[in-house]
């Protein structure tokens, strides 16, 4: 543990809550954005350095920057949202009943877990050059499914606009 | 490899004080003299008609749309990119597959006309 | 070893010399648009105008700064911050020569070397969409809106064909780190061998940077000044910085990326070659601003996804056959 992972650990603490209590739609997605990044700076301090950086490239630059687009989409205005809107009744009760439930589960897990010594990771663990050597050996089937569902993706933006252009 | 990253967060540090150091500048000798016209958006010399936030068009959307499946398949080529010469055969048969199914996406979005800008 | 003080040494140098450049890039472009026209440019600040970024910077810092009305004053004021130093931060990675050896120090010239270098550049790319998104969002203006979202659909759409046309490099290097790609061009600079990826990773640098002809996203005879018309003061002039420093650091990633880095064929200091080639493509930049015209934006996104996307994959896919097969 060094100051870098504390400071990325609290930032993205508080980032997350903010995500949640920001009244302005655009101000959470901007701590979302926040969020990935102290992520990626716990990855990169963890050595998985290429994870770390296609957080940054993947999440925080392209996937946030279609949720700003559709918040803008949606005609957010500046005018914050009032939390009456969607207050479901016990709403906040079982939130929070979950969320320490969730808690407990995670520091079981934690806990649980016996992690290998720093030492034991071998030289170049984390490089784009391990994470290329373990896609291609160890995880070919995923690597070819995830190519099989980015083409649904991409399916289903085709779909999605064919069916508003014929009903011009 | 760590070590290298605490000297890019060094240099982070360093531009962010720049930065700041810009911005707050200008603290100590600039007017501050603001009046209702003076802070209406900027159309022209008009009186500014409407809200400023006008809803747009869709095709920005589907862009980004089309832009996070595409970036993420790019992703996925960058280690390959760099392992290649080393696995040879292997890995180029693997990634052509994988290629051809980010084309044949691109190519039935261009078919059907979803990359057509207006 | 590299100690924390010799690297915040050369951070603050790098800084200094990052704004200095933004400095002199400005009255450079100014005067060399006006030898373009037949004019001669700015030419009463100080001997042949050459004190222009002085006056610029004294004007920027004393004028009032303006947030409009109905603008969210937190994004408004993070909009120009995010937008400099997503353009600044690439160069954490970008070495500009071999390491010098100063009484027995060996010193890198370059912030940090990370094995990953060239996709932190790529990231901080990435970023930079949110400088302009967010400024025309919170101006709560028209012009500023239609700037912002030009410019962030463009940047996404040419983000792709870069991304790709990087591939090429990277399989001839064999590594993201840019001493190592840039010591692989030793013999041969990758334009050689990539001269379909140089002249996509170029175009789209230049999408990237906004530039003339792809800056849509200011189009001064259309949208006022796009997505910072609201802006005055220091808060404009980040802009105009971000810009610059943008283009620097897009002409040093094509120098090492394509043109061998600071390596050369006769006898001059590496650094030196490093500059050199900067210099010559900043002097393509501004070249290009005094001969195109402005795209028409759908050729423009045509352009994005239609050819450069399409032609970057093709290289991808030649390179990836010599490289198995012949080499």
């Amino acid at each position: 543990m060094n100051w870098v992972v504390l400071v990325a650990a609290a930032l993205a603490l508080v980032s997350a809550v903010t995500v949640v209590r920001a009244r302005i739609p655009v101000h959470s997605v901007l701590a979302l954005v926040l969020n990935l990044i102290s992520l990626a700076a716990l990855f990169i301090a963890l050595d998985a350095e290429f994870m770390g950086l296609v957080q940054v490239i993947v999440y925080a630059g392209a996937v946030m920057v279609m949720f700003l687009f559709v918040v803008s989409l949606l005609g957010a205005r500046r005018e914050a949202i009032e939390r009456e809107m969607s207050l479901l009744p016990g709403q906040e009760g079982l939130g929070a009943l979950a969320a320490l439930l969730l808690l407990a589960a995670l520091l079981l897990a934690v806990l649980r877990q016996a992690y290998p010594a720093p030492a034991a990771l071998f030289a170049g663990f984390g490089t784009v050059r391990a994470f290329g050597a373990a896609l291609f050996y160890e995880h070919v089937l995923v690597l070819q499914f995830a190519a099989l569902l980015l083409m649904v993706a991409v399916v289903g933006v085709v779909v999605l606009i064919a069916r508003r252009d014929q009903g011009r | 490899m760590v070590s290298a990253y605490t000297d890019v967060l060094i240099f982070f540090l360093v531009g962010a004080a720049f930065v700041a150091l810009n911005l707050t500048i200008g603290r100590l000798f600039r007017p501050h003299n603001p009046y209702p016209e003076k802070l209406t958006p900027y159309e022209c010399g008009e009186i500014p008609v409407g809200e400023g936030q006008a809803p747009f068009n869709i095709r920005y959307y589907i862009f980004a749309l089309l832009f996070v499946v595409f970036d993420v398949e790019v992703v996925f080529l960058f280690p390959w990119a760099v392992v290649l010469r080393e696995l040879g055969m292997y890995a180029f048969v693997l990634m052509v597959i994988f290629l051809f199914m980010l084309v044949d996406g691109l190519v039935y979005a261009w078919k059907k006309g979803v990359l057509r800008w207006v | 070893m590299d100690t924390v003080g010799l690297v915040l040494a050369r951070s603050l140098i790098l800084a200094v010399a990052l704004a200095s450049l933004f400095a002199g890039m400005t009255v450079i472009e100014r005067k060399m648009l006006g030898y373009f026209h037949l004019r001669l440019g700015p030419t009463r600040t100080g001997p042949w105008g050459l004190l222009q970024p002085v006056a610029d910077g004294i004007k920027a810092i004393v004028k009032e700064d303006i947030i409009p009305r109905d603008a969210d004053r937190l994004v408004f004021r993070l909009a120009p911050i995010i937008s400099v130093f997503t353009a600044l931060a690439a160069w954490a990675v970008i070495p500009v020569g071999p390491p010098v050896n100063i009484g027995g120090l060996t010193i890198p010239l370059g912030v940090a070397d990370p094995p990953g270098g060239v996709l932190v550049a790529v990231a901080f790319a990435a970023l930079s969409v949110y400088g302009v998104t967010l400024a025309g969002w919170a101006s709560q203006s028209k012009y500023s809106l239609l700037g912002s979202l030009r410019a962030s659909a463009q940047l996404i759409s040419y983000e792709l064909a870069m991304g790709l046309s990087l591939l090429g490099v990277l399989m001839l290097a064999g590594s993201l780190r840019l001493t190592e790609i840039v010591a692989a061009q030793e013999r041969l600079p990758f334009i050689l061998l990539q001269p379909l990826g140089f002249v996509i990773y170029f175009l789209a640098a230049l999408a990237e940077s906004a530039r003339v002809p792809f800056d849509l996203p200011e189009a001064e005879t259309e949208l006022v000044s796009g997505y910072s018309t609201e802006y005055s003061g220091m808060r404009f002039a980040m802009f105009m910085m971000a810009e610059y420093i943008h283009m620097i650091t897009a002409s040093s990633l094509v120098t090492l990326l394509y043109l061998g880095g600071w390596n050369g064929p006769v006898f001059l200091p590496p650094v030196v070659w490093f500059l050199v080639k900067l210099g010559f493509l900043l002097f393509v930049f501004i070249w290009l601003r005094a001969t195109m015209v402005r795209l028409r934006y759908d050729r423009l996104m045509d352009l994005g996804w239609k050819v450069l996307l399409p032609l970057a994959i093709l290289n991808l896919v030649a390179t990836a056959v010599i490289t198995v097969f012949v080499a």
